[in-house]
Formats: C-alpha cells, structure tokens, sequence
C-alpha cells in the first residue's frame, strides 16, 4: 500500500485560444526538469471555438489520476476573470487562486464585474487575487496575450508553485516557438515586479 | 529531431496518450498507418502526417474510417505491420470491414487504435462505449490506463497480433488519449526506405465465403481460447494484494487511476485486480481474485460489460461474493476519483461525503462559436436572408457548421451521423414534401454524403443540399480532404465533379461572399422538382493560402 503523498494540484481555466494548453506543456516541462512525478489531462475539440477550457496538472513524488478531485486545488489560474467561477468548486479556504482581471464578453449574457466574481470566489477561497495582468501586458509590452505566463511568473516568484524559475524558464524555451518566445520572457521578468494597489 | 523519432533508448519524455501509441507502433516497427480525423483519436493521424515521411512510414488520412481500415487489411494482406486508428464513431463505420478480418486473421501484424469520449466532450451523437465491439468482432481488446501504458500496450498488441494472427483492439478514452506524463522511450529501430510489401495469393486465407466462412470462425473461436489462457498468464492483468479484508475491486481502463487514488485518499488498504485484457476475458484470474473475497466492486466506466464478465466468473464457481457495479457508479458521464471514492467508501463500510459548494454560482453559458471570419457566418446569414426559416427544415451534419445550431443562427432542426443530413433529408422529403435546406462541409460529403446524393437523385427527392467546402476538415483540426491536395498529396477531387457525375442538374458553385448570387441562387434552387446543390467555396480562415494555391 502507498503511503499517503498528496500531489500539488493546479488547475488552469480559460477561454478557447487563451493558449491553455501550452501553459500547460509549460508547467509539465518545468515539472519533469525538477524531477517530480506528473499527470495533467486537457480536453480539445470543440473546445477550441472559443468555448471554456479547462485543463489539470498534477506534480508530486507519485500521482495517479490526471484530474484533480473536488476541493483539492492548491493552485488556480482563471485567464479569464468570469472563468474563474467555473473553478471554484476545484477550490478550498487555502487555494492560491490567480484571477487575470481581463472580461472576455459571453454572447447574449450580461458580463460580471470583477467584484461581482470575487464576492463568489471569497466564499471558497479568502486568499483569491484579481491581478490584472492583461492590462499590465497590454501596457507595458504591447499585447494582453501572454498573462498566462504572467500568472504562472507571479506565483513562482511569490513561491507559490514548487517549480524554480529557472526549471520554468527553460520549459519555456523549450515548448513556446522562437518567434513568441522574447516576448514570454519579457512578461516573465516584468510579474517579478509586480506590486499588489 | 522530433521527441517521438528519437532514438535514445532510455530517453523521458512527456507525451500525449494519442502519441505514446504512435510511439509505441514506432518502437514495434509499425510500417502502414491510416487513420481518418475524430477527437479524442485525431493526434494519432496528425502526429504520423508530420513524420511519415522521416520514419519511412506509409501513411494516409483515408476518405472515412472503412476506407482506413479496408487499406489497413490490404496492407496487412501484403504482410506489412499496420496501425488503423479512429474515434469510437469511426468503428461503426468501420466494423463492415472489421469484422471478416477478424475471421481472415491477420498477414502483417495490425492493430486498430479507437478512442471512446465518456462525458462527450468532443462527440456529438452518443455516448458510446466501444467495448460492445469486441463481442460481436470477437476481436482481443486492450485497455490502457495511463500514457506509459499506450505505449507498452501497443507494443504488446503488436506482440499479440504477430503470435496468434488475428487483429487486436485498443481502447483508449479522452482521458487516457489526452494526458501526459513522462515515460521512458525505448528502442526504434527506423526503416531506410518505405518498405514494400508483397501479397501472396491464399485464398484459404483471404476469400471469407461459406463453407469456408463457418470454418475461419471456428478457427476464431479456438484462437480466443488460446489467447484467453494468454492473458491468464500476463503481467497486464495485475493483481495488487493486500490484508484480507472481505473486499476487493476489479477495475480496467483509466478508472483504475482513480481507485488507486480514492484508496490513498480515504487511507484504505484493499487488494485491486486491474484488467488490462478486456476481451478474451480472464475469467481464472477474476476467479482466483474474488475466491476468498465477500464484497466486490467492480469499477468501469459507461456499460456494465467488465461486471457481467466477473459475475458470470462468480457463478461459474459458485462463489458468494456480493458483486457491485452500477448499483453504485453512473453508467452515464466519466468517472473521477470523487464519484469513485464515494463507491469505495461504501464497500469498506465508511461515511464518506464529497465536499459541495454551498452558495449558487451564476452559469456561464460560453458556448463555441463560429470563429471571427469564418466563412460560414455569411454562409448562414445568405440563408436567412434568402427563405423564411420558419417555413424550411434545416439538416444538420457533423463538422464545424453543426453550431449553427446555437446562437445566433439557429439553422438546424436535426443532427445525427456524418453524411446523414442528405441521407435523412431524403426520408423526409418523401414523407413530407416540405421545404428543405441541408447543410453538410466538405469533409462529410466524402466520408459519407456521395451515396446519399445519388440516392436523393436515383430516388426521386428535391432537397436543396448545401455543400460547405471551406477546403479542409476544420473540426478535428484542420486535416487535409480530398477536395484539396495536402502536403505530400498531389491530387484532389472537385466536388463539383463528383455531383455532376451523381446526376445533379441544379448545381452552382458560389463564394458566399457573393451574397446577392448565393441569396438568389438559394431562392431559386429550393422550388426545383430534383435536388439542387450550391457548393458555398470559401477556404477555413486557418487554410493557408499556400495550400489552396496548389489546386
Ligand atoms: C464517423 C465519424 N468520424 C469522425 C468524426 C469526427 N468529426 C467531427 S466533425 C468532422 C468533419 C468535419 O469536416 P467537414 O465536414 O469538412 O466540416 P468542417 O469542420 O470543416 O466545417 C469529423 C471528422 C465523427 N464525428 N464521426
């Protein structure tokens, strides 16, 4: 019998073409450098049309399943700040959730406000932050559309993943292609400085 | 390099499910792979389509799934080792043709790959559980769990088909077919040329008609008896043992991930015997297992096909132990570790309770949409410009222009099979003579709309079919399809052709964003006695120019 090891547990939501699933090939790569037994699950198809995505990583000494249970998030990251609700119920009171402020509008519904989804948030998780890193992006690089990975650089700068940013940096080069790849790591270095108002 | 062609034996890598049993065919020396596009399988065929040519490999994305597996017998037939791959769908549409190469045996080793979707995340029509085909195919059927598992399976299925001459089926679901993990590559020895095959003439083996028919099944039934004893013996069924307690649990495929993890979670300490080999099934193993046990559960997901297998093993020895399946698990929806662990807590006899939100949360109905520029928004907005939507039916059929379905099109009053938006057009044509607009993309009509059209002509019906030819097979992502020639594909078939020849008289082919002609054309076309047809030409805005060039 396996003793009981529980895996880190991280779920990314999002919107089809956010780039979920590189991130997530981001964090697998990262998780392998660090030699940590893995699982992640992502689903595709029609998905993709701009449908919401969800996609799980797993990262421990030993993990079984790919999917992570009820309640049992240590970490999540909502690209898409409406998104975010569809992952609460992945969340408990000591979950690390990162919530990108952006609002991408939902055909013939009234869009919430980011008050309105930290009200739901709080309920599940007191320690839910709205960063807005599609503004931050947009600002001072020029374009939203990496504030996947300056989520992912907050929370290893802030060591809230068990991945170095060293190990992160390096799935980086390995897994995004050369022409996107300047501008992830300019995003990478700028969520170092990041500074909550 | 490519990861998946490297040959350093010994190597980690991370790989998807779908391409550790394209690795798991390349460390086995697979030399023909055909395959047609559907999510969860579609890797498989994207994967071999970008290193068929370096790994020396005979590869095609065949016309539909019968075609696949119909090129997969020939190449077998002519002693090559081949992989047929497929979603649960395409096996009905293949099974005509897998069925008397169960009863012809396999010349080259060949393994056929399908992918069930529990939940129905990327399948529209059922909720299919491909496992009730290695009844009727009689064909042996290998559940992998996890991405190290597809590519030993693989191997192993090849080993399988090699030593008793017969196909072997491999069942994966979403959730084996799109996780990662890292796995150990091992060796591949890679092909210095396509290798070419010989078929050597046997009609003993290869001509199935009575007599003969019966006597190839009897062959069949003797070879599943011998590789039943196989699998007694083999390492893929797994008997993990622990302190006798009453209670056990047999579970195959991806569940077994979540038994393993709803025991570590509720700290229980039960013996698990994983089924690796669904068909034949191991009955002396199950037998052996449940033997000394009171209570046993068995975890699948969808059909309860491993419990019946397990109760008639119980029977079958008079043993006594209480057998639990869906009395206690969905036979509806995927498994998770939370739905398992509720099962598993109610055989050791322990309260267990899932932790709920308490507060409502408001629903997000993000529903996929037409991608910004697609060429279909103008394809749908024409039609309703063109008729009074309430006065025609509209059909659907499978491929990206099934959401015009949703907001704010909706144009689809039935969906169903591909090809099947001609096919039923016709049936309600005859029975009603209402007005009525099919849609259909260009991928469908050649996997299974040709014959549909020839029959709404051969047998009298005027629907008013529209031909979406966005140049690709967009859906699955963006696969090539014979109206235009792929990397590596020379020819192509106009589709227009192709409903000439069919006996179309109405036929018009029209960029939509000509929309005075198209809202004409449609005007005009859906008052004809025969069945008209506007093939709508306007390329997916994912196909590259550079392709479209070519034709
Ligand atoms: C029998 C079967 N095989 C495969 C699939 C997977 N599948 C979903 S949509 C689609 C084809 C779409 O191609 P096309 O008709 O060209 O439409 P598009 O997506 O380009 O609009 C396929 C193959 C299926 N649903 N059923």
């Amino acid at each position: 019998m396996n003793k009981k090891i529980k895996p880190y547990n991280i779920v990314i939501v999002g919107t089809g073409g956010q780039g979920l699933i590189t991130l997530l090939q981001v964090l697998a790569e990262a998780a392998m450098a660090e030699g940590h037994d893995f699982k992640t699950s992502e689903l595709h198809g029609l998905s993709q049309r701009g449908g919401s995505v969800e996609v799980h990583v797993r990262l421990g000494a030993k993990v079984h399943s790919p999917i992570v249970p009820l309640a049992k998030a240590d970490l999540i990251f909502a690209l898409e700040a409406q998104e975010a609700l569809r992952a609460i119920k992945f969340s408990h009171p000591k979950s690390i959730f990162l919530i990108n402020k952006q609002i991408i509008p939902i055909p013939l519904q009234k869009a919430l406000t980011g008050e309105e989804i930290m009200n739901h948030v709080k309920k599940t998780s007191k320690a839910a932050k709205l960063v807005p890193a599609f503004e931050i992006c947009k600002e001072k690089l020029g374009k939203g559309v990496t504030s996947g990975i300056y989520l992912i650089s907050l929370a290893v700068s802030r060591g809230f993943l068990p991945l170095s940013p060293e190990a992160v940096l390096g799935a980086m080069k390995k897994v995004m292609p050369e022409k996107y790849l300047a501008l992830n790591i300019k995003t990478f270095d700028l969520a170092k400085t990041y500074e909550e108002k | 390099m490519e990861e998946i062609l490297s040959n350093q034996s010994g190597k980690k890598v991370i790989l998807l499910g779908n391409d550790a049993v394209a690795r798991g065919a390349l460390e086995a020396g697979v030399q023909f792979v055909a395959t047609y596009p559907g999510t969860p399988a579609s890797e498989i065929g994207n994967t071999f389509y970008r290193i068929a040519q370096k790994a020396k490999v005979h590869f095609e994305f065949s016309t539909n799934e019968k075609l696949a597996m119909e090129a997969g017998v020939g190449a077998s037939f002519a002693g090559l080792k081949t992989l047929v791959a497929m979603k649960n769908f395409g096996l009905n549409v293949a099974i005509e043709a897998l069925l008397p190469f169960v009863y012809t045996g396999v010349k080259g080793p060949t393994v056929v790959m399908v992918s069930d979707d529990p939940s129905c995340y990327s399948s529209a029509q059922t909720e299919e559980n491909t496992r009730a085909f290695s009844y009727l195919a009689r064909i042996p059927t290998l559940e992998p769990a996890d991405v190290a598992e597809c590519k030993e399976f693989t191997k192993l299925a090849f080993e399988i088909s090699e030593k008793f001459k017969v196909p072997v089926l491999l069942r994966l679901t979403t959730r084996v077919s799109h996780q990662k993990m890292p796995i150990v590559l091992g060796q591949v020895t890679t092909n210095t040329s396509l290798v070419k095959g010989k078929f050597v003439k046997d009609a003993r083996q290869f001509v199935t008609m009575p007599p003969r028919v019966l006597e190839m099944k009897e062959e069949l039934l003797q070879k599943n008896k011998e590789i039943r004893k196989f699998f007694e013996k083999s390492k893929i069924n797994k008997f993990e043992k622990a302190a006798p307690s009453g209670a056990g649990i047999i579970v195959s495929g991806v569940a077994y991930l979540y038994v393993r993890e709803a025991l570590a979670q509720l700290n229980l300490a039960l013996p698990v015997l994983k089924i690796g080999s669904f068909y034949p099934f191991p009955k002396q193993t199950a037998q052996k297992f449940i033997k000394t046990l009171k209570k046993v559960l068995v975890v699948e997901e969808l059909d309860p096909y491993l419990a019946k297998e397990v109760k008639e093993a119980a029977q079958e020895t008079k043993c006594k132990a209480r057998i639990f399946s869906k009395e206690w698990l969905p036979e509806t929806g995927e498994l998770n570790t939370d739905i398992v662990a509720l099962a598993v807590a109610k055989l050791a006899g322990r309260r267990y309770q899932l932790p709920s939100i308490k507060h409502q949360i408001p629903d997000l109905k993000r529903r996929p949409q037409l991608c910004p520029g697609c060429p279909y928004w103008l394809v749908f907005a024409g039609v309703k410009k063109a008729v009074n939507e309430k006065e025609v039916v509209f059909g659907g059929d499978i491929g990206c222009y099934m959401l015009a379905g949703g907001a704010p099109h909706f144009l689809q009053d039935y969906l169903s099979c591909m090809g099947s938006s001609i096919g039923i057009a016709h049936g309600i044509k005859k029975a009603t003579g209402q007005k009525l607009i099919s849609f259909i993309g260009d991928g469908t009509f050649f996997h299974a709309g040709i014959p549909a059209l020839i029959n709404t002509v051969y047998n009298g019906s005027n629907p008013l079919i529209i031909i979406l030819d966005n140049r690709t097979t967009a859906m699955t992502g963006h696969q090539p399809n014979p109206s235009v020639p792929g990397s590596n594909i020379s020819s192509s078939v106009a589709i227009e052709d192709v409903a000439r020849g069919c006996g179309v008289k109405h036929l018009k082919v029209i960029d939509p964003v000509m929309q005075d002609e198209f809202i004409k054309t449609i005007r005009e076309f859906i008052t004809k006695p025969e069945v008209s047809v506007i093939i709508a030409r306007r390329p997916c805005i994912f196909v590259k120019p550079k392709d479209e060039q070519k034709n």
